[in-house]
């Protein structure tokens, strides 16, 4: 058996790691494999860092793919240094501290950055992100204090929750008009709210922030929004989302689009020998945040790298759940489109809506009650003609006669 | 809650105040069962009786006097009542006030009443709602015997070996009569039973012939009987000749036009062999009674069609014999005992006419009646329209529902609405009447008040008060009493106990026996109170035989009865415009209008939405849908109902109850729809045969709603009650509601549970208050809402738990529980489901369904129904 084939996985997160199973799974032996990883340790679970936040967690709990796990399978794991530069001519990619590596097939799985809040102040101390492990542990050493969370999404609703639990006083400042408004509507969004506001969050919404204010000394001291307003503030938290790191890419002459570097139906780029998967890369116009897509995209990478070459990536549409204890919400598809909708109501137990259109489920959001979750994404991922079901569809599956259930 | 009174607890015998059966009942306001002692049921009750109780409690009570819309004292409101009586009186004279009475009254009331009008007032307007009952018997009666007397008893009905039941649905509108009958048809099934009806309806069931006979051909028919018996020899010459007056004129108009008996058949709409079959059965068989009820009496020529079947009878000499004699049986507790007394606009008092002089005199001299009547008052149809012609200033209505129950009802609303004076005495504090009132009493109901009733069998019994008078209500014999004392009577009106009143008149009737009536009461004359109280059932004549006209001495003149020629009315031609006849009448668990039936929830499971009945063929004529929704209309009135299929009826029959008021639905007051002609002799108005037509109406949405809510103002609507407080409502209507309109018909809520699919039009609401309880619940969808009515009825003023919240929207708790279909035996709620299930497991008689399920062993009423089960 000669030298084996270069595979160089740039990145580390969980995109990076579901491949590394994957092609464990498929070939183990198939490639010489070497990871870069930004982050000082192995691969962790990202979503989790919420529960880690909120203290449901611990950081062992987080740790999915310790060091051993790479050691165990003979791959190489560099971290702490950052990749640099990529020499696509000599197939070769170059890290801070100097070193390069030979690649025969080169994976880009760089992920994705927060996006900065774009006014003035956002690079005073104090102004954190909530992205990565090293951010958690800022979090968590935080001494009680006044915290503003820019960002109505999950990230910052969850960051914003965690942080209430830890007895630190918050205010959610969020642009749009209710929160989640990428992932529920307008009802589902203001019962949100009313929950949270129950358990002690304070919101503005409407309002961006203008500026951040210096204490003289270089540390944030306060958020002045939109109108005029000024929240006092000892730490800001960014979730305002994120920015596909497609740097790298670029600068190699890969084809990078308005936002993610472009692959194809098989995650390849450009470059027939370099693939991308994950927050960084944009395929058919479209990025991706949520972790579903993410190992879907690794499954059919690694299905390519294997040489298999029999799946093609297609996206799916995703059900979002929120990861706060004790406020479930399920959200899919289109809800908000052109399309029929159905709502159900009780302002102590569940919200329901429903959009159909030709009926068939296009999408749903379900707040409080998410036990019917799995019937309604079965539905809506089956494009099933509910005509029929029309009048017991809101009620779910036991109402429907159990039909997909 | 309902309060006994002092002494309760302890079990008080008193009678039913439902059909003219007069069943005995024993009740301490908790327990009700049928007195085991009483002659008319021996037991026995039928499914109203039996839920009587769940018929009481103060919610819904008229609890104190009002003018207009304040409430006031009693003393107010009788001065008020007396004052404007004594305005009207002095500026337009006694014909100018009247009363409109009801054969709910007891006699003590009535008789105060009749007392008041005819004797002191000085006008005999004073008429009842029996007249839309029975008053064509009690003309035909007069014409026939001299009297207005039922020969007979019930227990002819089991000594008969023919019983001939026409115009009549015993088995629902008399239920224990019907059962005394089928219980004897079963230990003697040799005993014929023939029904004349133009419906094959429950009482069918028991039949063995039906003849289903073309409306208002019963003349024609009982006169072809007297010609068959006459040329088969049948006829008791040597009775008619003893005892009878005019059988030849008589039997002459009966040939008249009569050609043969195919003939006759074909204008009867009946196979010739049936008729026949009849014939031979009635003049072959000695013991031969023939009931008769609302389908003779309710008709244009009712007086004739009573005297065209007692001509058979007396043709025969089958009357006052065991076994054999005509019966007419009436329809209320108390028809009779009003008959008794003359609370009828033309009679005068205890069997005697008001234009007889001698009668006059003698009945002024017993009354000291300053200013007795002289001339009929008017009978119902005229004095409402005399009260629409504004002649009539001032009325007083006492125990009737006069808006729901005279024909062209519309009319007599808005008569009502436009007259100065209307006087309201009633027990329930919202009818269709009252609406219509300017002073509203409130009267005593059936458990509180105390006094005589006699049923269709002339024996009185008591209804005897076994609970406390709720708020102020009062007996209507006080409160005649107290207005009688105000307008300046006061010594003939002292009365301070019924036993009072009861004596008075047991006293009076010795004027008819001094007339030669059989009417005499005299033996009670001097009962004491305790005797009062102790009152056990009676039959009058006291001490006498069972049956009046035994001897074949009759109340005329001369002692003969008098057999009275009655020619066929001219054929009713219908229009291309109301090709239809509608029919009308009762069903088996409602009673007239609901005002006390409609507070018993479990009475409203046989039937719960206003109806229209039509043989399968003529709704496929006329684009109808079982289940669907029909307006019905006549030159009088509309009417927006559901459809029921009933192959029963024929071709050209439509079938409606008479049960249905505003209170319980946007429109279905069937007599709206009824013209007002009445037979010229008795003044009964025509209920059964109504030119009609009908047409579809397709609503584009339905609803449910329940709650404590009013009527909403949609195109269809009905109602039930769901418990004293609540209502289930049956929407629909053609302009969906925005969310607006139908938030507008709830409660204000703490919470509100909802459903929307406005693209598909489902709406669905529940309204919680703050201690989580369901307040109002309501669906509405572009086709008719299913719901687990019986669980969701269960669900309201109850917290709502978290399990259920989903389901309770659904209207279903989701428990994979399935739908029974609707209630047969309403006694134990067994549904058709169950029946069905009964029968797979091997039941194949009715009392083997009785023995799996319990239907029909309580009051048997739905025994026809389960047999059906069992057969099919």
């Amino acid at each position: 058996m000669g030298e084996r084939p270069a595979l160089v996985v740039v990145g580390n997160g969980m995109a990076a790691c579901r491949l590394l199973e994957e092609l464990n799974r498929l070939t183990p032996s198939r490639y010489r494999i070497t990871v870069i990883g930004d982050e000082p340790g192995g691969g962790y679970n990202r979503v989790m860092l919420s529960p880690l936040l909120a203290g449901g967690t611990d950081e062992a709990t987080l740790l999915t793919h310790p060091r051993a796990w790479y050691q165990e399978r003979g791959i190489e794991l560099i971290t702490g240094t950052p990749v640099t530069r990529i020499d696509r001519t000599r197939r070769r990619v170059h890290t801070a501290d100097g070193r390069e590596f030979a690649y025969h097939r080169l994976v880009l799985a760089t992920g994705a950055a927060p996006r900065s809040l774009p006014v003035p102040g956002a690079d005073l101390n104090g102004v954190l992100g909530f992205r990565d492990l090293r951010d958690a542990r800022h979090l968590l050493a935080l001494p009680r204090c006044r915290v503003v969370v820019v960002g109505g999404g999950f990230l910052g609703l969850e960051a914003a929750e965690a942080l209430l639990r830890r007895g630190h006083s918050v205010t959610l400042v969020h642009g749009r008009s209710h929160l989640l408004n990428q992932q529920l509507d307008a009802v589902a969004g203001a019962r949100l709210q009313r929950d949270l506001q129950q358990r002690g969050l304070a919101f503005v919404l409407g309002q961006r922030p203008a500026a951040l204010e210096d204490d003289g000394h270089g540390k944030v001291a306060a958020v002045r929004l939109t109108d005029g307003r000024r929240l006092p503030a000892d730490v800001v938290v960014q979730a305002i989302g994120i920015v596909p790191r497609a740097q790298l890419a670029r600068d190699c002459g890969l084809a990078v689009g308005a936002r993610g570097i472009r692959v194809d139906d098989t995650l390849q780029t450009f470059d027939p020998r370099i693939y991308a998967i994950g927050e960084c890369v944009e395929h058919r116009g479209r990025t991706f945040g949520l972790v579903a897509p993410l190992f879907e995209q690794a499954r059919v990478c690694a299905s390519h790298l294997a040489e298999l070459g029999h799946r093609r990536y297609r996206f799916e549409g995703t059900v979002t759940r929120l990861k706060i204890a004790g406020i479930d919400v399920l959200s899919a598809g289109d809800f908000e489109g052109e399309g029929e909708v159905i709502t159900v109501q009780d302002p102590a137990g569940g919200y329901r809506r429903l959009l159909l259109r030709d009926g068939r489920l296009a999408g749903l959001v379900l707040y409080g009650d998410v036990s019917d979750g799995p019937f309604y994404e079965r539905l809506w991922r089956e494009g099933r003609d509910l005509g029929a079901l029309r009048l017991t569809l809101p009620f779910g599956a036991a109402a429907c006669g159990d039909v997909a259930a | 809650m309902r309060q006994t009174i002092p002494h309760a607890g302890e079990p008080v015998r008193s009678t039913c105040p439902y059909c003219g059966v007069g069943c005995g009942l024993i009740s301490d306001g908790d327990n009700l069962r049928g007195d085991p002692d009483h002659p008319a049921n021996r037991g026995r009750l039928c499914v109203k009786g039996s839920s009587l109780l769940e018929t009481l409690g103060e919610h819904g009570r008229l609890l104190s006097p009002r003018i207009g819309d304040r409430t006031v004292s009693w003393e107010r409101a009788l001065d008020e009542v007396a004052e404007r009586f004594r305005r009207v009186i002095d500026e337009h004279g006694p014909d100018a006030v009247a009363l409109y009475v009801s054969g709910q009254l007891l006699t003590e009331d009535y008789y105060v009443a009749n007392k008041l009008m005819k004797g002191f007032i000085g006008s005999a307007n004073i008429d009842t709602n029996s007249r839309l009952c029975m008053s064509s018997a009690v003309v035909a009666h007069k014409r026939a015997f001299g009297e207005d007397v039922v020969p007979g008893c019930y227990q002819d009905l089991e000594l008969a070996d023919l019983v001939v039941l026409t115009g009549s649905n015993t088995a629902w509108a008399h239920p224990i009569v019907y059962q005394r009958l089928a219980a004897e048809k079963k230990r003697r099934p040799a005993m014929k039973i023939v029904v004349i009806d133009p419906r094959r309806t429950a009482t069918c069931d028991l039949a063995d012939l039906h003849l289903p006979i073309r409306p208002g051909q019963d003349v024609a028919l009982f006169n072809g009987l007297l010609a068959w018996l006459d040329q088969h020899q049948a006829v008791d010459r040597a009775y008619l000749e003893a005892h009878t007056r005019g059988f030849d004129a008589t039997l002459a108009q009966a040939r008249d036009g009569l050609g043969s008996w195919s003939g006759l058949a074909a204008q009867l709409g009946l196979a010739q062999a049936d008729l026949e079959c009849f014939y031979q059965w009635f003049a072959a068989t000695g013991r031969t009674v023939t009931l008769f009820s609302q389908g003779i009496n309710q008709a244009r020529n009712g007086t004739d069609q009573g005297n065209a079947i007692i001509n058979a009878h007396l043709a025969t000499g089958r009357v006052g014999r065991p076994g054999a004699g005509p019966f007419s049986i009436t329809g209320q507790p108390n028809a009779m005992g009003g008959r008794e007394v003359g609370g009828l606009a033309n009679q005068l008092a205890v069997h005697l006419e008001l234009d007889n002089p001698a009668h006059h005199q003698a009945v002024a001299d017993f009354w000291g009646a300053p200013a007795l009547a002289r001339r009929p008052g008017l009978m119902a149809v005229d004095l409402f329209r005399a009260i629409e012609a504004g002649t009539v200033k001032a009325v007083w209505i006492i125990a009737t529902n006069p808006v729901d129950s005279l024909p062209e009802a519309d009319r007599v609303r808005a008569a009502l609405r436009a007259c100065d004076t209307v006087v309201v005495s009633d027990c329930v504090s919202d009818t269709d009447t009252l609406e219509c009132a300017d002073i509203a009493l409130p009267a005593l109901a059936w458990g509180e008040k105390d006094g005589t009733v006699t049923n269709s069998e002339r024996v009185i019994s008591r209804q005897r008060s076994f609970l406390a008078a709720p708020g102020e209500a009062r007996p209507d014999w006080w409160a005649l009493c107290q207005v009688a004392k105000r307008l300046g009577f006061a010594d003939a009106f002292d009365y301070r106990h019924p036993a009072q009143i009861f004596r008075e008149y047991a006293a009076m009737t010795g004027l008819a026996r001094r007339f030669g009536k059989c009417l005499d009461l005299t033996a009670a004359a001097a009962l004491t109170d305790s005797g009062y109280q102790q009152w056990t059932p009676r039959r009058w004549p006291f001490g006498e035989s069972e049956r009046c006209f035994s001897d074949a001495r009759f109340s005329t003149a001369d002692g003969r009865a008098r057999l009275i020629p009655c020619a066929p009315p001219p054929a009713e031609c219908r229009s291309a415009e109301l090709p239809l006849t509608l029919n009308s009448g009762r069903l088996r668990d409602q009673w007239h209008t609901m005002t006390r039936t409609g507070r018993a929830p479990m009475l409203f499971s046989h039937r719960d939405e206003p109806f229209v009945e039509i043989a399968p063929r003529t709704a496929a004529r006329f684009g109808l849908e079982q289940g669907g929704y029909a307006r019905v209309r006549s030159a009088a009135g509309e009417a927006l109902v559901k459809v029921r299929f009933d192959d029963g009826l024929a071709e050209q029959a439509l079938f409606m109850p008479l049960h249905w008021t505003d209170r319980f639905t946007g429109r279905a007051r069937v007599d709206a729809l009824v013209p007002a002609l009445t037979d010229p002799h008795s003044g009964q108005p025509a209920f059964k045969h109504t030119p009609a037509m009908i047409q579809p109406w397709q609503p584009r949405w339905h609803g449910l709603l329940l709650g404590a809510m009013a009527a909403p103002a949609v195109d269809y609507w009905a109602r039930v009650p769901v418990d004293a407080h609540h209502w289930r409502y049956q929407l629909a209507g053609q302009a969906m509601p925005d969310e607006t309109t139908f938030m507008a018909w709830l409660p204000e809520a703490e919470h509100w549970l909802s459903l929307d699919d406005s693209a598909a039009g489902h709406h669905r609401r529940v309204a919680l208050d703050r201690h989580n309880r369901i307040i109002a619940w309501l669906a509405l969808a572009p086709e008719p809402v299913h719901a687990n009515l019986e669980w969701l009825a269960g669900c309201l003023a109850q917290p709502v738990a978290d399990g259920q919240r989903a389901g309770l929207l659904l209207g279903d708790p989701g428990d994979g529980g399935v739908d029974l279909g609707v209630v047969v035996c309403t006694c134990f709620q067994v549904r058709e489901g169950q029946l069905r299930a009964a029968v797979e497991q091997g039941a194949r008689t009715v009392s083997e369904l009785g023995l799996s399920c319990r239907a029909g062993t309580n009051c048997g009423s739905c025994i026809p129904e389960l047999k059906r089960f069992v057969a099919d």
